[in-house]
């Protein structure tokens, strides 16, 4: 049913295009980079009083939440992609080829996926140059396993969003309205028990929580959940959005 | 030996039929023309045998498969040239060539070959490792053709291959057309708004005007149905009058007026001997002829004699529209 080398080519053709655009990778890894130097640095010296044990830095509590956010945005973008396809015409050469949307997708998936763990590991090494160390070697593999379930939940997010707009012009909104709070309620910047109880319910039903809480469970040693919870609930909601994600592309084909 | 067969094929978009109860068949192997002005529905028509819309209502086969049915079957056995360009421009022309053959499932060495044969037939070789970011439109639409054929398909649809070209690089496009129709044997739909294109590469052509088919048969034959040579007037003044004066004469076989332009065309028998009796009458009522031409019929004359408008005004302002002024339809003074 999935076609390996259909999603072998659209793995490529994504690989491809992003070494072809330096532009596109100085841009997307300068935000995470400015966020963890200027918050990173300039808390520093603070004192969180109760909310961060004292045996962790603040540095060390950021990283894994930098590295969640610019999975989250790349991974958002790269599925949302799908309407520059669109616009340049592109997309009808791949929807008229006689291979099924599961395939599509699971192409697309794993080729966004690709470029936008490269571009979270290159943040994690420029926060090692600043200061970030971590106890846990092995963590630098076993990282991977959450850095690659969060990739694909995002990009099924955009691609389900993607199939639902008409134009390109919705795509600033969809940052701001979508990419932004998933952000803030993931617990990125400070543990989400630090909110007041009628917001971090929610941060509940952000899969970017889980994402986070496992790679600081991996990397920092501290995590409100266990690692392999996180990585469980991770999976199920990619499950959810990868199976919603050809459901829309199917829907949205046969017109 | 019908490879395409559609019968009342139809396709609603709210509240708009864009294609309306259209049938035709193709033959295997020729090269089959849909014309029509800027809306008509060529387009419409192309993506519901290509699969990409479902119709509304109707029967439509390509290739024995059925278009409601075996979508992907249709997909394997058809090779398309949108209209818009479709190329990524981020890969080079080889490379946009390679993802559609393995997005077809060509094996490597299979793949390889056929992508060198394609490219040499748009002569495009010597461009193959650059970025089709740079190339020019008529580059474009060339690689477009090459990567249509790259699965070999035994149906070839062209949605307009010669749009916004220069003359030069349209004769090309119709040159490897024929090519491959002639070596490939491959059946080639193609639409198309000029009429030049149409009469030269067709075996047969349909007429499309507002999601209807006129008629549908091969140019030679459409133009005989006019029955005689073509003359036509530009006038300077007094237009309705010689209209209407022309339009009483029995041996004027059919009289159509275009009042915009000041343009009158008139079939007739024996062109050659009815000009001077039309310089006759025009003299006779004050009328100053300012053109004057004589043809065989072209199928713009067809385009103008089954649709009552040419194809150009039709392009240019929708509302231009021909008066038809046959004999019968000329109330009497
Ligand atoms: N997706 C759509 N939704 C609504 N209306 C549509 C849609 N696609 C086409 N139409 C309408 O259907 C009619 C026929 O369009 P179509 O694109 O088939 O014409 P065409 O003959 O290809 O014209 P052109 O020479 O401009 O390409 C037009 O009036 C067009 O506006
Ligand atoms: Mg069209």
């Amino acid at each position: 049913m999935i076609d390996t080398r259909a999603v072998y080519v659209l793995w490529l053709r994504e690989v491809k295009r992003y070494s072809r655009s330096p532009s596109r990778i100085v841009s997307t890894i300068a935000m995470p980079i400015l966020l963890l130097i200027f918050l990173g640095l300039g808390f520093r010296q603070a004192n969180f009083g109760g909310i961060l044990p004292k045996s962790i830095s603040y540095i060390s509590f950021l990283v894994p939440g930098i590295i969640g956010m610019s999975l989250l945005s790349t991974s958002v973008f790269a599925g949302i992609s799908v309407l520059w396809d669109r616009e340049f015409g592109f997309l009808k050469e791949i929807t008229v080829a006689p291979i099924n949307n599961l395939s599509i997708v699971i192409g697309r998936a794993i080729g966004g996926s690709t470029t936008s763990m490269i571009q979270s590991i290159i943040v994690l090494i420029v926060a090692m140059v600043i200061g970030f160390s971590s106890e846990n070697l092995i963590g630098f593999v076993t990282i991977l396993i959450p850095m690659f379930l969060i990739s694909i939940i995002f990009i099924s997010l955009g691609l389900i969003l993607a199939a639902n707009m008409t134009d390109i012009q919705g795509f600033g909104m969809i940052m701001n309205l979508v990419v932004f709070p998933l952000f803030l309620l993931s617990g990125a910047l400070f543990p989400i028990k630090a909110l007041p109880s009628y917001i971090y319910v929610f941060s509940y039903l952000d899969p970017l929580t889980y994402g986070v809480d496992a790679m600081r469970g991996i990397l920092c040693n501290l995590s409100a959940f266990p690692v392999v919870f996180d990585i469980f609930i991770s999976s199920i909601f990619v499950i959810i959005l990868l199976s919603a994600a050809v459901y829309f592309f199917n829907k949205s084909e046969s017109k | 030996m019908c490879i395409i067969s559609i019968k009342n094929l139809t396709k609603q978009f709210d509240n708009l039929v864009a294609v309306d109860h259209i049938s035709f068949k193709v033959k295997k192997g020729e090269i089959f023309g849909l014309l029509g002005p800027n809306g008509a529905g060529k387009t419409t028509t192309v993506n519901m045998l290509c699969t990409l819309l479902t119709p509304t209502s109707g029967y439509a086969k390509v290739d024995e498969h059925d278009v409601y049915k075996n979508k992907v079957e249709i997909r394997k056995s058809i090779g398309l040239v949108f209209q818009e360009p479709a190329l990524d421009s981020y890969l080079t022309a080889r490379e946009n060539l390679e993802f559609h053959a393995m997005i077809y499932g060509m094996e490597k060495k299979e793949r390889n070959k056929r992508i060198d044969e394609m490219l040499n037939l748009v002569e495009l070789k010597d461009k193959a490792d650059e970025l089709i970011g740079n190339f020019s439109g008529g580059m474009k639409r060339r690689l477009e053709i090459a990567r249509g054929l790259i699965h070999k398909p035994k149906i070839l649809f062209l949605d307009e291959p010669t749009l916004g070209l220069d003359v030069q690089t349209r004769r090309h496009i119709w040159g490897y057309i024929n090519k491959l129709n002639k070596k490939e044997k491959i059946t080639i739909i193609l639409t198309t708004h000029y009429l030049e294109e149409a009469d030269r590469l067709c075996d047969r052509i349909a007429i499309i005007d507002h999601g209807r088919i006129i008629v549908t048969d091969s140019p030679h034959k459409l133009k005989e149905k006019l029955g005689g040579d073509i003359i036509s007037l530009k006038i300077n003044n007094n237009f309705s009058r010689f209209a209407n004066e022309l339009g009483r004469l029995k041996w004027i076989r059919e009289v159509k007026a275009s009042k915009g332009n000041m343009n009158l065309f008139l079939t007739v028998k024996e062109g050659n001997r009815a000009i001077p009796k039309i310089v006759y009458l025009a003299q006779k009522l004050k009328i100053k002829i300012n053109e004057i031409d004589l043809h065989k019929p072209s199928l713009e004359d067809v385009f103008v004699h089954f649709t009552g408008s040419s194809i150009r005004e039709r392009e240019n302002n929708g509302k231009l529209k021909l008066e038809n002024l046959r004999k019968k339809m000329v109330p009497a003074k």
